[in-house]
């Protein structure tokens, strides 16, 4: 590879490492993307950009083949290929790191390197050969693993190095990693990052894709921003200087809308009062270790975690989801041994994670999923009976009031987009004047519209007194909208955090147990 | 959107009817027998009077027990029991009917009742089994199904609940007069559509009721929809698993009593016992919905009361089990890849209809 040269030379004479021309694909209900181009040079750091839902991960699965275009040729290294599956695109040598690990927990790094693709003596499988290839690689590129270690005994940023081997391993020069820091504290992601620059310099081209844009101009050589499905421009930092704020204009179009909460909104009365929590896993683990917090009217508490370290089962046990140890009180009534339904009928909101599974009848219509977690009260239903009429008619409101696009409430939920979905929830949720909200991940993986739409009515509802537990894994959410930080680790609060002086590094850091921030 | 989402609806079952003569057709021709003359002769003895009654009595019993096997596919449960609890249920009914002497109004609502409870009951074991123990209802309630037609063997043969009714034959007590529901010749001057007819319409529109305006339905429908969505919005699924169970055990009971009272007056060692089979392929057909079932029931009954002509035109009469067979095969295939289609084209529409507001404003 005659690479070494000057960056002028190589940019005129090598053909690029991969090059897109005039993509379309179209789903039901979005164009994922139209007309894309894009071309990443050989041996760079390519970062492609764009909101939440502008077709960034759509474009990932057509050079991946796991989609195949509606119209455009994609090029590698010059040579117009045809993707019919993922096996098409490895064999040009493409890899693709998931944001999801898909690693076996009770394999070793080797076994799970080899899955797939194990080097074999007939039946047997040659281990020795494996082990030598991969510390080949691992030589080559500058990365340091222990090929014998159990994975479910690694943390999440070796589990990506595996995972980067594995695409490495079976020949892939191309890299694609999707979102790889979402899952990563700061000191990791530069970690990460030490790791591509020795990929890079080991001549593999990576293409990066985040919407993180401080990480972006950390590392990439090149950076391509795609807004609503389609390439909207192309940008060198190594050549002209660019800022976040440039590019996060380029994403959104406009400049980013921030979460914010303005002034103190807190009141005396004590809306939720939790003491001596726990939950306790099947096997024994206490995975809520005896948490204790209060939330007052008109007051944010936010939680802030790294995923699995007990957010979800606190949610759970407040709404009585799963079983737990400690009280519960919602406005000093001891609420502990509340069925679900009754706690909801008491007046709490609550907007789980998981929205398809837990907070959408995806194949009802939209009136039908308006009452879902409210079944029991007005306007959808009167003692045993259900009213329809009023519960569509209060759906139109949910739907004129949140911004619901949608071309009306007898359309299936399915048909809608994540972010009108979430509307849908949030406007449910807040419906019959709730007095204590819980909301996960409320704005997570949907559009800055609707993202700004759902923190004006947090805003709003937490003016008129009501209480929040928010969880977040956006740090930047979580300090903008909160009034106080707990920090939660292994079942656990660490520390607390006063959102007007924490940065979202500090927070990161003590995320994973490493720091303490002031209170 | 809506009258759309029901005309595709219909796709399935008529692809299902046309498949199923097209094949039927082509084993006509090889085993050389005359596709029309079969098929008209089904035809035409399938709409005289006397057959429309009797498919409309089967089609009652059929109805009862596909509607029992849907209340439970609406939340994804499995009641393959029904063969059972329906049995047990006549069984009892009957033995109580028998020994009642009381005027017709309280003595039928005393039979329906304990067919229902005995029905439930039965089912309840399943439920319980289900709800407490893990035990999947699929395997328990077929294991019940063996229990119960030994239970009423048993006492049929061995107990006082048996005893000589005609001809050699034991049975339950024959039922006198006034507990008798026999019905009316309304269409054929010789032969009486079952008094049940008219009971089942009433409970076809019961269960679109509840299903549909009451709270228990919509419960009943959200835990079939999402389970896990159902039970973050507060739905306990046990409770529903129970609950549910039991309606469909008590829906199931009343199977037998449509030919028990309409007909049999006995329940005897001849009494069909597997007309719950025949309602999980109609409730397929008629994908748990009143008015599919009852179409579904028709046509099954329909099939079933001109399967005897076949013999006269030289034709073995099995030749309508196949068309049963492919109609179910062809009809819940065809049901699965319109639902695909069907929320594939919506998002398109709402993706269209949401393009053009967006240029409009």
């Amino acid at each position: 590879m005659s690479a070494q040269g000057s960056d002028c030379i190589k940019m005129n004479s090598e053909a690029p490492a991969v090059e897109l021309r005039g993509i379309w694909k179209r789903f039901p209900g979005v164009i994922a993307n139209s007309d894309i181009n894009l071309s990443v040079t050989k041996g760079t750091v390519h970062a492609i950009i764009g909101e939440n839902g502008a077709g960034k991960s759509t474009l990932m699965k057509i050079l991946y083949g796991m989609q195949e275009p509606d119209e455009g040729t994609i090029l590698i290294n010059g040579t117009e290929l045809d993707f019919e599956s993922p096996a098409d695109a490895i064999e040009a040598g493409i890899g693709m790191v998931h944001q999801h690990f898909m690693l076996a927990d009770n394999f070793t790094v080797l076994e799970n390197i080899i899955l797939g693709s194990e080097p074999h003596n007939g039946p047997l499988i040659n281990f020795t050969a494996a082990r030598t290839k991969i510390n080949d690689i691992a030589a080559l590129n500058g990365l340091s693993i222990n090929a014998d270690a159990l994975v479910a005994t690694l943390g999440v940023g070796d589990r990506q190095r595996i995972e980067i081997l594995k695409v490495l391993y079976r020949g892939a020069k191309i890299l694609i990693l999707d979102e790889p820091t979402a899952v990563l504290v700061p000191h990791e992601v530069n970690e990460l990052f030490d790791t591509l620059r020795e990929l890079k310099k080991a001549g593999n081209t990576i293409i990066f894709i985040s919407h993180k844009l401080d990480e972006v101009l950390a590392i990439a050589d090149e950076i391509t921003v795609i807004r609503r499905g389609t390439t909207v421009g192309a940008v060198n930092p190594r050549e002209t200087r660019v800022s976040s704020e440039d590019l996060a204009v380029m994403m959104v179009g406009s400049e980013l809308p921030t979460p914010e909460t303005p002034g103190n909104t807190i009141r005396d009365e004590v809306v939720l009062d939790v003491e001596h929590l726990s939950v306790i896993s099947p096997s024994g683990k206490a995975i809520v270790d005896d948490i204790s917090f209060s939330i007052r009217s008109g007051e944010i508490v936010g939680i802030a975690g790294v995923e699995g370290n007990g957010q979800a089962e606190i949610l759970d046990a407040l709404m009585g989801i799963v079983e737990s140890t400690g009280t519960v009180k919602f406005k000093l009534e001891d609420i502990s041994d509340l069925s679900t339904r009754k706690r909801r009928e008491l007046g709490i909101g609550f907007i789980p994670e998981d929205r398809q599974r837990q907070a959408l009848l995806l194949n009802a219509p939209l009136w039908e999923n308006r009452m879902l977690g409210q079944q029991t009260v007005a306007p959808n239903s009167k003692g045993l009976l259900l009213t329809p009429k009023s519960a569509k008619a209060d759906t139109e409101r949910i739907v004129k009031q949140f911004d619901v696009r949608t071309p009306g409430i007898n359309v299936l939920a399915s048909a809608l987009s994540g972010g009108n979905q979430q509307k849908l929830i949030v406007g449910r949720e807040m419906s019959g004047e709730p007095k204590l909200l819980i909301a996960a991940h409320p704005t997570r993986g949907i559009d800055v519209g609707a993202q700004a739409a759902i923190w004006d009515h947090l805003r709003h509802a937490r003016e008129a007194g009501l209480a929040v537990l928010l969880i977040s894994a956006d740090l930047d959410e979580l300090i903008g909208m909160s009034d106080t930080i707990k920090v939660l680790l292994r079942g656990r609060f660490v520390a607390d955090a006063n959102p007007s002086t924490v940065t979202p590094e500090q927070l990161g850091t003590a995320m994973t147990g490493a720091g303490k921030v002031s209170a | 959107m809506k009258l759309r989402r029901f005309l595709t609806s219909l796709i399935a079952p008529l692809l299902g009817v046309v498949v199923s003569i097209a094949v039927t057709a082509a084993i006509l021709v090889f085993i050389h027998a005359s596709v029309s003359g079969v098929f008209s002769a089904m035809l035409k003895y399938g709409t005289s009077p006397r057959a429309e009654t009797l498919i409309l009595n089967l089609a009652t019993t059929y109805f009862l027990s596909a509607l029992a096997v849907a209340i439970g596919f609406k939340m994804n449960l499995f009641n393959i029991g029904v063969n059972g609890q329906y049995v047990l249920g006549a069984v009892a009914a009957g033995a109580v009917a028998g020994n009642l002497t009381l005027p017709k109004p309280i003595s039928l609502t005393i039979t329906i009742l304990v067919a229902m409870i005995v029905g439930a009951a039965w089912a309840g074991v399943a439920a319980w089994l289900k709800v407490s123990r893990g035990v999947s209802e699929v395997i328990s309630t077929i294991m019940l199904n063996f229990i119960a037609i030994a239970i009423i063997s048993f006492a049929i043969i061995r107990t006082s609940v048996g005893t000589e009714t005609a001809m050699n034959i034991r049975g339950t007590k024959v039922i006198p007069e006034s507990g008798m529901l026999r019905g009316s010749a309304f269409i054929d001057p010789k032969t009486k559509v079952y008094g049940f007819f008219f009971v089942t319409i009433f409970i076809g529109l019961l269960y679109w009721f509840v299903l549909n305006r009451t709270r228990f339905g919509y419960d009943l429908r959200a835990t079939g929809h999402s389970a896990s969505a159902a039970r973050v919005s507060g739905i306990e699924a046990k409770r529903m698993t129970t609950i549910t169970m039991l309606i469909s055990g008590a829906l199931a009971g009343l199977v037998g009593l449509p030919y028990l009272l309409g007909d049999a007056a006995s329940y005897n060692l001849n009494f069909p016992t597997d007309w719950g089979f025949t309602g999980i392929a109609i409730a397929l057909l008629g994908r748990n919905n009143p008015l599919g079932i009852a179409f579904g029931a028709l046509l099954w009954a329909f099939l079933d009361v001109s399967s005897g002509q076949l013999i006269l035109e030289g034709v073995p009469r099995e030749i309508t089990t196949i068309m049963q067979g492919l109609i179910v095969f062809v009809v819940v295939m065809s049901y699965e890849i319109v639902r695909r289609n069907q929320i594939k084209s919506e998002q398109n529409r709402v993706a269209k209809a949401l393009e053009a507001q967006a240029v409009s404003a």
